[in-house]
């Protein structure tokens, strides 16, 4: 067991990709999402490694552990990780936030006894979500192309590069010996995941297609959390409604009147989703 | 017996007036906190009875809904090439889904509880949004969830529900977009009622 878990990550990710490319790259039309074919590769690839091994071992780990120690588990990282996002919250200019973010580390990790209880959220200082790609796009950075990674999952072209400084900066990947790192990047990936288990039977309720449905989710979330929660309300579909006769009025009085009008909305649509783009 | 005839339209008029006059904060506050209490108190829906959840939903959380305008925010531009039949299919059949999912979410519902975050509306608002948050037990970061609600006549009704920012209603833009591009409107109704139906056999055999 020399091969570390990087290296066993890195070829997994090289399989993956290789996969993607095998299955060609078709196209939507879709503008937020130009590679669709190899991003459908990608998911399957990513739902059958869930599938295989990584729902089964977070099912494993949430029937084996009382719940108190699981949410022991998710706190201690997300110690960690409040750092971290200290720091993006600095970046962003968010000083009053990012000093926020401090204090939880300092309380949670002595009170907290080492981050196992989430004191603080109980003295009142909230739990923020930030990382590098949300501070490029607090920076103006728009989304780029959507992009289905092997093992990571979706993001952005922007969010992988993100990504990409997340794990260089990541305490956890950092950690040595190599044996304890390993060992914690497991537990916080099975941890992660058992916590996402809830949210999977919903999804599966919900999705008529599921790629398309966590794609959507995502660029959705993405967008409220650069913007922390208050992003500028989309118009296109508000601006579409309201041109529509009253709920009760039959269909039909929609192709009279509103047949000169249709053309505008649609062009909104057009506006909104280059601004989508860009952002 | 005048007294009591008194106190009698007293009581309708106090019952009329307080449904009239609901703020859309006190609604959302008073089904959740009575959806809730149900949940709580219900081992079936909390071990996975999704019918028993959809009951509930049905008879506390549905009349304040607007399904019609929630299915033509999820259609956005292609709804109005549907004709009118159409239109009441793909509302039937997106209710159902929409549901579905809510009340599979209750059936998830451990020990949360819902902050309702301050409230305050312009007069003469008839657009609205009620932000509340769900708090996990033990911790983490607490999940928004947002409600917007519009006037039509004397009371607020529901148009979208926004978890963590994704609205449960335009996630379904795209795809919906995609299935009429590919099969236009009815196929359209046609993959929403072949989602249903598995949903209800998968329902079935729990």
């Amino acid at each position: 067991m020399k091969t570390t878990l990087t290296a066993q990550l890195k070829s997994i990710v090289v399989a993956g990709m290789a996969v993607g490319v095998l299955a060609g790259c078709a196209t939507s039309g879709n503008p937020k999402d130009p590679i669709e074919g190899f991003n459908r590769a990608m998911f399957a690839f990513n739902e059958g490694l869930d599938s295989a091994i990584v729902k089964p071992v977070a099912k494993g780990y949430e029937a084996v552990l009382p719940s108190p120690v699981r949410t022991g588990v998710t706190n201690f990282f997300a110690n960690i990780d409040d750092l971290f996002i200290g720091v993006n919250n600095l970046l962003q200019g968010k000083i009053p936030q990012a000093f926020n973010d401090f204090g939880r580390v300092a309380i949670n990790s002595t009170i907290g006894l080492l981050g196992v209880l989430d004191v603080a959220s109980e003295a009142g200082l909230e739990k923020h979500e930030e990382d590098f790609g949300q501070t490029f796009g607090r920076w103006g950075v728009g989304n780029g192309a959507y992009v289905v990674i092997p093992v990571f999952g979706p993001r952005t072209a922007r969010d992988t590069v993100g990504l990409v400084l997340d794990v260089a900066a990541d305490p956890v990947a950092n950690h040595r010996p190599k044996r304890t790192r390993d060992a914690a990047l497991v537990l916080r990936t099975i941890s992660d995941r058992a916590n996402l288990l809830p949210a999977d039977k919903v999804v599966e309720e919900a999705a008529l297609d599921k790629y398309s449905y966590m794609r959507d989710a995502y660029l959705q979330r993405r967008r409220n959390l650069i913007h922390d929660g208050n992003p500028p309300r989309e118009v296109e579909a508000n601006a579409d409604i309201e041109q529509m006769a009253p709920l009760a009025a039959p269909a039909d009085s929609f192709s009279g009147p509103r047949a000169s009008a249709s053309s505008v909305p649609v062009l909104a649509l057009q506006a909104e989703s280059t601004v989508g783009n860009s952002q | 017996m005048k007294f009591l005839f008194a106190l009698f339209s007293a009581l309708l008029f106090a019952g009329s007036a307080s449904a009239q006059e609901l703020s859309p904060d006190a609604l959302i506050k008073n089904v959740t906190n009575e959806v809730l209490d149900i949940v709580r108190k219900d081992k079936e829906i909390q071990s996975g009875n999704t019918r028993k959840a959809i009951e509930l939903v049905e008879g506390k959380v549905l009349p304040h809904f607007n399904f019609t305008r929630m299915t033509q925010l999820a259609m956005a531009r292609d709804w109005r090439q549907a004709n009118a039949a159409q239109q009441k299919a793909l509302t039937d059949e997106f209710r159902t889904l929409l549901v579905r999912t809510y009340s599979k979410a209750l059936t998830e519902y451990k020990n949360q509880t819902i902050d309702f975050r301050p409230f305050t509306a312009k007069p003469g608002e008839t657009d609205v949004r009620v932000r509340t948050e769900i708090k996990q037990s033990g911790a983490g970061k607490n999940i928004e969830l947002d409600y917007y609600l519009e006037k039509s006549g004397a009371a607020w009704k529901v148009y979208d529900i926004e978890v963590g920012g994704i609205s449960l209603v335009t996630n379904y833009r795209e795809s919906f977009a995609a299935e009429v591009r590919n099969n236009g409107i009815d196929g359209l109704v046609k993959s929403l009622q072949a989602k249903n139906k598995s949903g209800e056999a998968a329902s079935v055999k729990k």
